[in-house]
């Protein structure tokens, strides 16, 4: 059997289901054996380089940056996993939804209190930098996404589970401990 | 002497006691069936909807259906499950009920229950509502965005004279369960751990104990919900 391929990112995250999912300890030598990584902070390789088999987002899309990076996965990925909440459901960035964005910005670079150097009140505006959306949106409300896996961060015997039942195509085991919202 | 009444629920022989909803009976039996806005001692209403079972083969609250002679009650089946998960969906996406942020989390009930059903994700887009908290009070904060207007609160927390602390305020959308702002000042402390540990949800928060109990030691992080009532 070929190895499966894999990518993962991180769009509006904070690399936490990342670290869960090294959190597998020496089972990760056993998950070269079965998959090789493609684009993924874990191997720093940036741009896909050939179609990829599973492909697993952190974090919802907060800025047009992630909204491109999103849908490029789900081009070059036949399986997209939307992992831990704030893919699922915008999680703790998604908690300026509701707030206008320029009340965000202003909070952020000029009136907040621990502003201290920004006395021309400079907001960034450079061409270079990514738009902020509106809100901070889910992936599946973005892209179609097949599978969820919750947690915060996901219980690394969760991510190791799917992982294996997804490449050696058996059905998955639920124990209630390791599906959590926290 | 009461008179005993036996009808079964997922072909189990239960006997209740006259007067006995089915929720009732079915605890007393060692059945579990799932409750939000019903709460012992007060007058069920059945607006939830989580209790739904079928009676006949016909759709009930179990919380306001009263036990009869003879009754075929389903109460674990694929399509009751999904109703009830799809009631949890929407409960979820009507307001913001971010778990890894919440000082209930792991002792709310709605989070037991989402955890029962195997909720991954709501099928519903999220509303993402913006009504704030009201932190006035010297003990309780009640965060509104996370409140599911079960009336637990307002049916339960109430003073010597049986005056409530909590009121509904505004109509439709902008219905909201708020606190007596002259009342909330005087709350003895025990009352006010009382309504924390009454709101099913992390609506009703008792100030700086937040994120007490270390994760794995809390109420559903091992057992789920309703586990201590079923025997089998």
């Amino acid at each position: 059997m070929s190895k499966k391929i894999i990518a993962t990112t991180s769009l509006a995250g904070c690399f936490g289901c990342h670290m869960s999912i090294l959190d597998i300890d020496e089972r990760i030598l056993d998950l070269i054996e079965l998959v090789e990584f493609n684009k993924s902070p874990v191997d720093d390789i940036k741009t896909f380089t050939k179609q990829v088999d599973i492909g697993i987002i952190e974090g919802g899309c907060c800025n047009s940056e992630n909204v491109e990076v999103l849908k490029s996965f789900r081009d070059n990925c036949d399986i997209l996993i939307s992992l831990g909440e704030c893919a699922i459901m915008g999680g703790l960035p998604a908690m300026r939804n509701g707030i206008p964005i320029e009340e965000c910005i202003h909070e952020a670079y000029i009136n907040g209190p621990t502003v201290k150097l920004n006395e021309e009140k400079i907001l960034p505006n450079d061409a270079e930098l990514p738009m902020l959306l509106d809100n901070v949106y889910p992936c599946h409300e973005i892209v179609k996404i097949d599978y969820f896996l919750p947690g915060c961060p996901p219980r690394a015997d969760l991510i190791w589970d799917a992982l294996v039942a997804l490449i050696t195509g058996n059905e998955m085991d639920l124990p209630y401990e390791v599906v959590k919202f926290d | 002497m009461s008179e005993e009444i036996k009808f079964k629920i997922d072909g189990k022989e239960i006997i209740a006691k006259k007067g006995q909803t089915i929720v009732e009976a079915a605890k007393d039996n060692g059945v579990y069936i799932p409750t939000l806005c019903n709460f012992e001692g007060v007058k069920p209403k059945g607006s939830c909807r989580i209790c739904s079972v079928k009676v006949n083969n016909r759709f009930m609250t179990s919380c306001t259906t009263p036990a009869a002679p003879g009754m075929e009650v389903y109460n674990n089946t694929t399509e009751i499950s999904d109703l009830r998960k799809s009631i949890i969906e929407l409960l979820f996406v009507s307001g913001n009920h971010f778990c890894p942020a919440c000082e209930k989390s792991g002792n709310c009930e709605l989070q037991g229950l989402a955890y029962k059903y195997q909720m991954m994700v709501p099928r519903f887009p999220y509303s993402f509502k913006k009504h704030g908290v009201i932190a006035t009070g010297p003990k309780l904060l009640k965060e509104q965005d996370r409140c599911i207007l079960c009336q637990r609160c307002m049916k339960t927390i109430k003073d010597e004279s049986g005056k409530r602390y909590y009121a509904f305020h505004n109509r439709g959308t902008k219905l909201e369960v708020v606190m007596d702002e002259e009342m909330s000042k005087t709350i003895p402390d025990e009352l006010a751990r009382q309504a924390m540990k009454n709101c099913p949800v992390g609506s009703i928060i008792y100030k700086e104990i937040g994120f007490a109990e270390p994760i794995g030691t809390r109420k559903f992080d091992k057992q789920s919900i309703g586990s201590e009532i079923e025997t089998n």
